[in-house]
C-alpha cells in the first residue's frame, strides 16, 4: 500500500504541490490524471526520492520511504519512463536485465540474459531484438522495452509515467493491455500517471484527479463519468470551457 | 542593463562565479566520497579508459608533432642570435616535457573530453536516463562520474608521455632535416640534459587535468539544463570551464614544483 500524507513541493516561486493526499490500496492499478504541468510526473519522482518533497509524508506499506534503506526500498519498484529512459549505450538485453547483473540481485550473465529474453517476450517481442541498441527500434518498441526493464526484477509496485504518450492508437491500446495483463498477473500496486482518457479505462481500478496541487477527485474507474464533478467532467470530455482554465 | 547598473552586472557575475566555484567544489566532495566506497564498475572504467586515452592519442600526437618541430625552429631562429643554435635539442626536451607535452595533452584532452562528457551525461539526463539509473539501484556518481574521472586521471599522463616522446620526435625532425644538425649529437644532447624529473613533473601535471577535465565534464553533465539548448550550453561551459582549469592548475603546479 502507498499512502501519501498532505505531500508538498515548489520549484521556485512555483508551488506544484499543495498537500496531496491519496492512498492507492496493496495490488490496485491507480492513474493519476491531470493537464501538463500539474505535478503528475513530480508526485512520482517525490515517491521514488528523485525529487525531495518540501513537506508531508510518504509510507511504503506503513514504513516511511525517507527513512527506509534506499538500494532495497527501490529493489521494490519498477519504473516505466515517459521517453523510455533506455541506456543507450548498451544492448536491449542488458538495459532490461540491468538491475540483474548489479546489486544485490546480481546473477550470472547468461541467467541474466535468459530472464531479459523472457521479458521482452512478455512484452511481445522477438529474441533478435535482444542484441539490437535501443537507437535501433521504433518508439513503441522502445516504450516495450521499457516495459521489460520495469518488470525485470519482479517488482511489487510498478510505476508507468505516460505510457502511451507519442504512440499510434494502435500501439498505444497494445501498451495499455500489455500494462493491465501484466499488472494483473504479477499482482503488483501499480501508479500510472497520463492524460490519455482511453489509457485511464483500459488500465485504471481507481482514478485520482491532480489540479491545483491538490487530488481534485479520487474514486474507482467506474463512477468517473458521473462523479458531478465539474473539474473531472471538463478533463474526461476535453471541454476547452470549464472551471480549469485552458490557457496556463 | 549593464550599462545602467555596472556595480550590480559585476556583483552578480562575481557571486555566480563564487557559488558555482562552490557547486564545483562539493560535487568533487560528493565524487572522492563515492570513489572509496564500493561498488567499482570495472567495465565502465575500461570502457572509459578507451574512449578517454585511446581515442585521445591521435589527436596529441598530432598536437605534439607540430609543437615541437615549431618549437626547434623557434629555438634555433632565437638561440642562433647568441651563437647559441646548439641548444635546441636540450630546450626541446625539457620544454615538452615540462610544459608543452602536458599543457597540449591536456588542452586537447580538455576539449576533446570533456565535452563529450557532458553532451552524453547531460544527454542523459534530459532523456531521464540518469533518474532510470537511480530507480534500478545504481548510484550515478558511482556509475558515471568515478569511472570517467579515474580513467582520465590515469590515462592523461600516458597521453603526456606519448605526446612528450612524440614532441621531441617533431623536434628532431626540423632539427636533423632542415636546420643540419648532427643526429647523433642531437639525441646525446636530449639525453644528456633531461632529468627524470622534467618528465615526471609532466606527468603528474597531466594527471591532475585529467582528474579536472572528467570531473568538470561530468559536473556540467550532471547540472544541464534541459533539452537540446541545456546540453549544449552544459558542453560549451564544460570546455571553456576545463580549459582555463587546465591552464590555471598548471601555473599553480608549476609554482610548486620548480619556483618554490
Amino acid at each position: 500500500m502507498i499512502e501519501l500524507r498532505d505531500i508538498h513541493k515548489a520549484f521556485g516561486r512555483n508551488h506544484v504541490l499543495r498537500g496531496v493526499t491519496l492512498t492507492v490500496p496493496k495490488g490496485e492499478s491507480m492513474v493519476i490524471i491531470g493537464g501538463s504541468g500539474t505535478g503528475k510526473s513530480v508526485l512520482l519522482k517525490c515517491i521514488l526520492g528523485l525529487v525531495r518533497p518540501d513537506a508531508g509524508q510518504i509510507l511504503i506499506e506503513g514504513e516511511d520511504a525517507s527513512r527506509a534503506e534506499r538500494e532495497a526500498f527501490l529493489a521494490r519498484f519498477g519504473m516505466l519512463f515517459q521517453g523510455g529512459a533506455l541506456f543507450d549505450s548498451l544492448p536491449v538485453w542488458q538495459n532490461v536485465a540491468f538491475r540483474l547483473m548489479r546489486g544485490a540481485t546480481k546473477r550470472p550473465k547468461a541467467e541474466a540474459r535468459e530472464i531479459a529474453i523472457e521479458k521482452l517476450r512478455r512484452v511481445g517481442l522477438k529474441p533478435e531484438v535482444a542484441d539490437l541498441f535501443p537507437a535501433e527500434l521504433s518508439g513503441g518498441m522502445q516504450k516495450r522495452v521499457g516495459l521489460a526493464r520495469a518488470i525485470a526484477a519482479d517488482p511489487e509496485i510498478i510505476f508507468f509515467d505516460e505510457p502511451t504518450t507519442g504512440l499510434d492508437p494502435i500501439m498505444a491500446g497494445v501498451i495499455n493491455e500489455l500494462i493491465r495483463e501484466i499488472v494483473v498477473e504479477m499482482g503488483a500496486t501499480a501508479m500510472t500517471i497520463t492524460h490519455d482518457m482511453s489509457s485511464v479505462r483500459a488500465i485504471a481500478d481507481d482514478v485520482a484527479m491532480l489540479h491545483g496541487g491538490v487530488i481534485q477527485w479520487t474514486g474507482p474507474v467506474a463512477d468517473m463519468d458521473h462523479s458531478g464533478d465539474p473539474y473531472l467532467d471538463q478533463f474526461i470530455h476535453g471541454r476547452a470551457e470549464g472551471p480549469i482554465e485552458a490557457v496556463r | 542593463m549593464i550599462l545602467l547598473n555596472p556595480v550590480g552586472a559585476l556583483g552578480r557575475a562575481v557571486l555566480g562565479g563564487l557559488a558555482a566555484v562552490g557547486r564545483l567544489a562539493l560535487y568533487l566532495g560528493a565524487t572522492l566520497y563515492a570513489m572509496v566506497r564500493p561498488p567499482f564498475y570495472f567495465r565502465e572504467f575500461g570502457h572509459a579508459v578507451w574512449v578517454i586515452g585511446y581515442n585521445s592519442l591521435p589527436v596529441v600526437g598530432l598536437t605534439a608533432i607540430f609543437t615541437g618541430a615549431a618549437l626547434a625552429l623557434q629555438i634555433y631562429e632565437g638561440g642562433s642570435r647568441f651563437n647559441a643554435g646548439q641548444v635546441v635539442p636540450s630546450i626541446v626536451a625539457i620544454g615538452m616535457a615540462r610544459e608543452l607535452g602536458p599543457v597540449m595533452a591536456g588542452l586537447m584532452v580538455a576539449a576533446r573530453v570533456s565535452s563529450s562528457i557532458a553532451a552524453e551525461i547531460g544527454t542523459m539526463k534530459v532523456t531521464e536516463q540518469i533518474d532510470a539509473l537511480v530507480t534500478l539501484s545504481t548510484d550515478p556518481m558511482r556509475y558515471l562520474t568515478v569511472p570517467r574521472v579515474l580513467a582520465a586521471t590515469v590515462t592523461v599522463p600516458v597521453l603526456v608521455a606519448v605526446g612528450d616522446s612524440i614532441g621531441i620526435f617533431g623536434g628532431y625532425l626540423v632539427g636533423t632535416q632542415s636546420l643540419g644538425l648532427n643526429a647523433a649529437a642531437y639525441l646525446r644532447n636530449t639525453a644528456d640534459y633531461l632529468e627524470i624529473w622534467d618528465v615526471t613533473s609532466g606527468l603528474v601535471k597531466g594527471a591532475a587535468f585529467g582528474f579536472l577535465i572528467a570531473l568538470v565534464g561530468c559536473y556540467f553533465g550532471m547540472n544541464s539544463g534541459r533539452g537540446a539548448q541545456g546540453v549544449g550550453a552544459a558542453t560549451k561551459s564544460a570546455v571553456v570551464a576545463a580549459s582555463v582549469l587546465v591552464l590555471a592548475a598548471n601555473y599553480i603546479l608549476t609554482t610548486l614544483f620548480f619556483a618554490a
